[in-house]
């Protein structure tokens, strides 16, 4: 590195940084924290000069609202549902990639395909492919099923009501794990394949050469070999689905319900939404918080977990 | 242009938080270099010779010290205006460019009065590029180059500013062996065509003795010797001196002066005049062996290896610091390698006598 | 046993393992590319759908046994479709915003991720490990003072709303310091003794040099863009400056029931196409950048 007494130079570089980071950045984490903790602020009333008292009425406020615990109870289902099929269903298809050769890079392509995708645009397909038009109030006749219950009569189920009015909770949620997964998969087939690219080829031979049988290097070379990546989706994965909102908005539009049944299936990150253009910053800024400090506990708690199972 | 270097130090403050230990990688360095001379700084690894040589690019700042460039204090000029060309030991050729676009580069950045028109930079490139023989290659990108090819670039691009001072670190050492003799007789055509004052880098000495008009020997920051390349391998400063310079090494023994007389275990090997009773290190080149049936010293016969010219001899003797003994004879002397001694006499002035405490060198008087 | 019916026998056994061996292998592959194929189909199957289904006539899409292929193409939903969410007035506004931001946030991350990688200057890893932290922090917890700021500033309604607030990404920062690491110091040495000025070597060594991760942060920036859904419809979700996504849910709010799907599908897919015509031609950007990140868009 050359030596420069010119150090302010650096700070030019960065200045443009600095500064917007500092507004945009540095000044709501403070902020946050400082709204979360003062009581019936208003922030019209605040430029007023009036002062608030400092409490955790915010919080309170939040966590005993019906709805937060909906949104939290949500939230935790879709993690749990979608974080471990989705891995599972990445780590499948990434080891089927790898042992292939002949159309391996087509179909690491289409798998790709649904990372580059709007989640509203394409939750308004999942949408029409489970829709149902022309429903009876009976629930047993309609105009036309839609694409996904004419293929559950065509293995000879019956048909199911995923997201129309009365439709139940349980249909709900499923049709938000299938859209979920898909959303999920190529981002983790991405990177496991890249892990899995990685691995010396050695190890394979190796094994080969000792009679290894395939389960066996499956669990104990690829899984070990792969876990700092599989950690790594993991995580990514637990964070992501802690601020599900936009995919649920995408299939069942901002009122994040089905006709008749408004907000029931309205997320953390959907509340924060919710209540923050009524002005209550306060309200707002004590849920996102919460929310942060669950990411940031699981997120402790999974690196804990990966760095007594991990082998780096 | 001549190229003065004052009192120069360089001083890194410790990278171990715990222990304050700076670094003195260069330490007090006087010198001045003639105009027009290629002067090779030597030196083993962490010695300060590439900190010495930066210094002058202005890569590094000194911390004290001044240097000069004819009359001018350079010691405060950024780099960018000190008007010196460097090649790097991995050449740094920009790889997104062509050769010539690497070698227009520097040209592109003159300001002001030195700035040339478009014609001027392409002559200038191109005698450049014509006087270290790639002219051929001016369209080709530095992947698409040979090491010795990518090399000439460098030098090339270095040269094409006509600099003040051409600054060579390392040049040869990513070279294979036979580029490498090829190439460092190239580089001195080329600097005596030019007539740049020109430093180089190296921790071959072999290289180094080649080569230069002059040869500074550094170890660890401190200055052992500046001088002619025959010079300091025929009269070392000191024991570092000594044993860095030839090749076989110099051979080190422990040795005792007594009434003026040298002594290597029991055996009286040379009169030395003019040197107090001491205990003392004692450098012998290999050349510097004469096979004797009647000579002083007596070793222990290893192997003989014969190299064509010359023959090789390795012995063993227990005052030896080294585990053997290399000589080099003549070949016309015929050895036998079934004998289990050979015995030498010694050639005064291939033999050097060192203080044992300072390592300085003790002269003496042959008789 | 004679020695050479032992030997004849072993080979035998030896074959017929190894032909048993080839047929394991071969049947396990097979179930290989099932799978992968199923999975790709479903994968695809959305995808198909949304096309179909934006050129089928209603009649047909409301057929109680669906088509799997329109039986009269009709191009007019697209036109409606165009016309019904007032399409071409959110391309342009995204267009902007989207090109706008990217050219300035590659401004700022060229120039944050240059001082990072090259410049020496005092407490540089400090405040580096400063800036990566605010990584883990979610987006939801800086929205809320965001909001207000804009808010108190005056921006709502603005472009400048849409573009400001994510100039810096810290990710990108990150991105394509380490990229500029990897180029040898050694150049920037040799930039410097050639006479060059740090911002001449920024620009024509380093730069150059990055090429493959600028295209990459301008193409993740601009998709960015086109999907960004939340914080537009929060400040600036009006009629002059409303973005794509924000146009796409507000014109078709109803997602369920007896609505005209081949119309709506057909405006998802002219949503989806430019997405599409850069995921054909620039995938390898999107996968280079995507892979060290977990972020979408």
């Amino acid at each position: 590195m050359v030596e420069s007494k010119h150090q302010w130079k650096a700070w030019l570089y960065l200045a443009p940084a600095i500064v917007l980071l500092l507004v945009f950045t540095v000044w709501p984490i403070i902020n946050t924290v400082r709204l979360a903790f003062l009581e019936d602020y208003n922030a019209l009333a605040a430029t007023w000069g009036q002062t608030f008292k400092v409490g955790i009425g915010n919080f309170v406020k939040v966590v005993s609202y019906s709805n937060f615990t909906t949104c939290l109870r949500n939230t935790l289902l879709l993690t749990v549902l979608t974080v471990p099929i989705s891995t599972l269903l990445a780590l499948l298809i990434a080891v089927a990639l790898n042992s292939i050769k002949p159309l391996q890079r087509f179909l690491q392509t289409i798998f790709f395909l649904p990372y580059v995708t709007n989640s509203i645009a394409i939750g308004m397909v999942f949408a029409a492919m489970f829709n149902i038009i022309g429903l009876r109030p009976s629930g047993l006749e309609a105009d036309s099923w839609g694409i996904i219950n004419n293929v559950i009569k065509f293995f000879g189920g019956d048909p199911i009501n995923w997201i129309n009015a009365q439709s139940s909770y349980a249909a709900n949620m499923a049709v938000m794990t299938v859209y979920i997964v898909w959303n999920a998969l190529p981002f983790k087939i991405l990177v496991l394949l890249g892990g899995l690219q990685g691995i010396n080829k050695q190890y394979y031979e190796a094994a080969r050469v000792d009679g290894t049988p395939r389960r066996r290097v499956f669990t104990r070379i690829t899984v070990p070999l792969l876990s700092p990546m599989l950690a790594y989706v993991i995580i990514t994965g637990f964070i992501g689905g802690f601020k599900e909102y936009t995919s649920i908005v995408g299939i069942f539009g901002e009122k994040m319900g089905p006709v008749g049944a408004p907000y029931r299936l309205n997320t953390m990150v959907g509340y924060i939404y919710q209540v923050l253009p009524e002005t209550n910053y306060g309200v707002a800024s004590a849920a996102a918080l919460i929310l942060f400090a669950i990411i940031l506990v699981v997120t402790l708690i999974n690196m804990q977990v990966s760095k007594k199972r991990v082998h780096f | 242009m001549k190229v003065v270097l004052q009192n120069l130090t360089k001083i890194f403050p410790s990278r171990n938080k715990k222990s304050n230990e700076e670094v003195i990688a260069v330490n007090d360095f006087t010198f001045e270099i003639p105009d027009g001379k290629l002067i090779g700084l030597l030196g083993p690894s962490g010695c300060g010779k590439s900190t010495t040589l930066y210094m002058i690019s202005g890569l590094q700042k000194p911390t004290s010290g001044k240097i000069f460039f004819g009359d001018d204090d350079v010691t405060e000029l950024a780099t960018e205006n000190r008007g010196v060309g460097l090649v790097f030991q991995n050449y740094a050729l920009y790889p997104h460019m062509t050769v010539k676009q690497n070698i227009l580069f520097p040209l592109q950045n003159l300001k002001g009065a030195d700035k040339l028109s478009k014609a001027e930079m392409q002559e200038r490139a191109y005698n450049a590029a014509k006087l270290v023989q790639i002219d051929e290659l001016m369209d080709r990108k530095p992947s698409e180059l040979s090491g010795g090819q990518q090399q000439r670039v460098a030098i090339a691009r270095a040269l094409v500013k006509m600099p003040r001072v051409l600054l060579l670190d390392e040049p040869l050492s990513n070279l294979d062996a036979r580029l490498r003799l090829q190439t460092r007789e190239e580089i001195r055509r080329i600097q005596k065509e030019t007539g740049i004052t020109t430093v180089f880098v190296t921790h071959d000495q072999e290289e180094a003795m080649s080569i230069s008009d002059m040869i500074v020997v550094m170890k660890l920051g401190v200055v052992q010797q500046i001088g002619a390349p025959q010079d300091v391998y025929d009269s070392p400063a000191n024991l570092f001196v000594a044993k860095f310079l030839g090749t076989p090494p110099i051979n080190v023994f422990e040795g005792k002066i007594s009434g003026g007389r040298l002594f290597l275990g029991q055996e009286a090997v040379l009169e030395v005049g003019g040197v107090a009773d001491q205990e003392v290190y004692v450098g012998i080149r290999p050349e510097g062996f004469v096979l004797d049936p009647n000579g002083p010293l007596t070793c222990r016969l290893n192997n003989v290896e014969v190299m064509g010219r010359d023959v090789s001899i390795v012995s063993t003797n227990p005052a030896s610091l080294n585990p053997i003994i290399r000589s080099i004879i003549n070949a016309d002397n015929k050895v036998d390698a079934t004998q289990e001694n050979v015995r030498y006499s010694l050639k005064p002035h291939k033999l050097f006598l060192f203080n044992k405490e300072t390592e300085e060198r003790i002269f003496f008087e042959v008789k | 046993m004679s020695k050479q019916d032992s030997n004849t026998m072993h080979a035998q056994d030896l074959r017929r393992v190894s032909v048993q061996q080839r047929i394991v292998k071969g049947v396990v592959l097979g179930g290989v590319y099932l799978f992968l194929i199923v999975m790709a189909l479903i994968v695809l199957f959305p995808f198909y759908w949304m096309i179909i289904s934006s050129l089928k006539s209603l009649e047909e899409y409301r057929l109680n046994i669906p088509t799997f292929w329109p039986k009269v193409i009709v191009w007019s939903n697209y036109a409606e479709a165009f016309t019904q969410a007032n399409l071409g007035r959110l391309f342009l506004n995204t267009a902007y915003v989207g090109i706008v931001s990217t050219f300035l946030s590659l401004i700022i991350t060229v120039l944050s991720a240059f001082a990072f990688a090259r410049l020496e200057f005092k407490g540089k890893n400090l405040m580096f490990a400063a800036l990566l932290a605010t990584m883990m922090i979610p987006g939801e917890l800086f929205t809320i003072t965001n909001y207000a700021t804009i808010n108190q500033l005056g921006w709502m309604k603005t472009y400048t709303v849409l573009i400001v607030p994510f100039l810096v990404s810290v990710f990108y920062i990150y991105l394509l310091r380490q990229n500029f690491m990897q180029i040898p110091n050694e150049l920037y040495l040799a930039a410097k003794v050639d006479g060059t000025s740090d911002l001449k070597y920024l620009w024509k060594v380093m730069v150059p040099l990055a090429l493959p991760t600028l295209i990459s942060i301008t193409i993740l920036k601009m998709m960015g863009a086109w999907n960004s859904y939340v914080w537009p419809r929060l400040v600036a979700n009006d009629d002059a400056h409303r973005l794509i996504t924000n146009g796409l849910r507000n014109a078709f709010t109803a997602t369920t029931g007896d609505v005209n799907y081949p119309v709506q599908m057909a405006a998802v897919a002219i949503v989806s196409a430019p997405l599409f015509l850069v995921f054909i031609f620039l995938r390898k950007y999107i996968m280079k950048g995507v892979s060290r990140s977990g972020i979408k868009g």
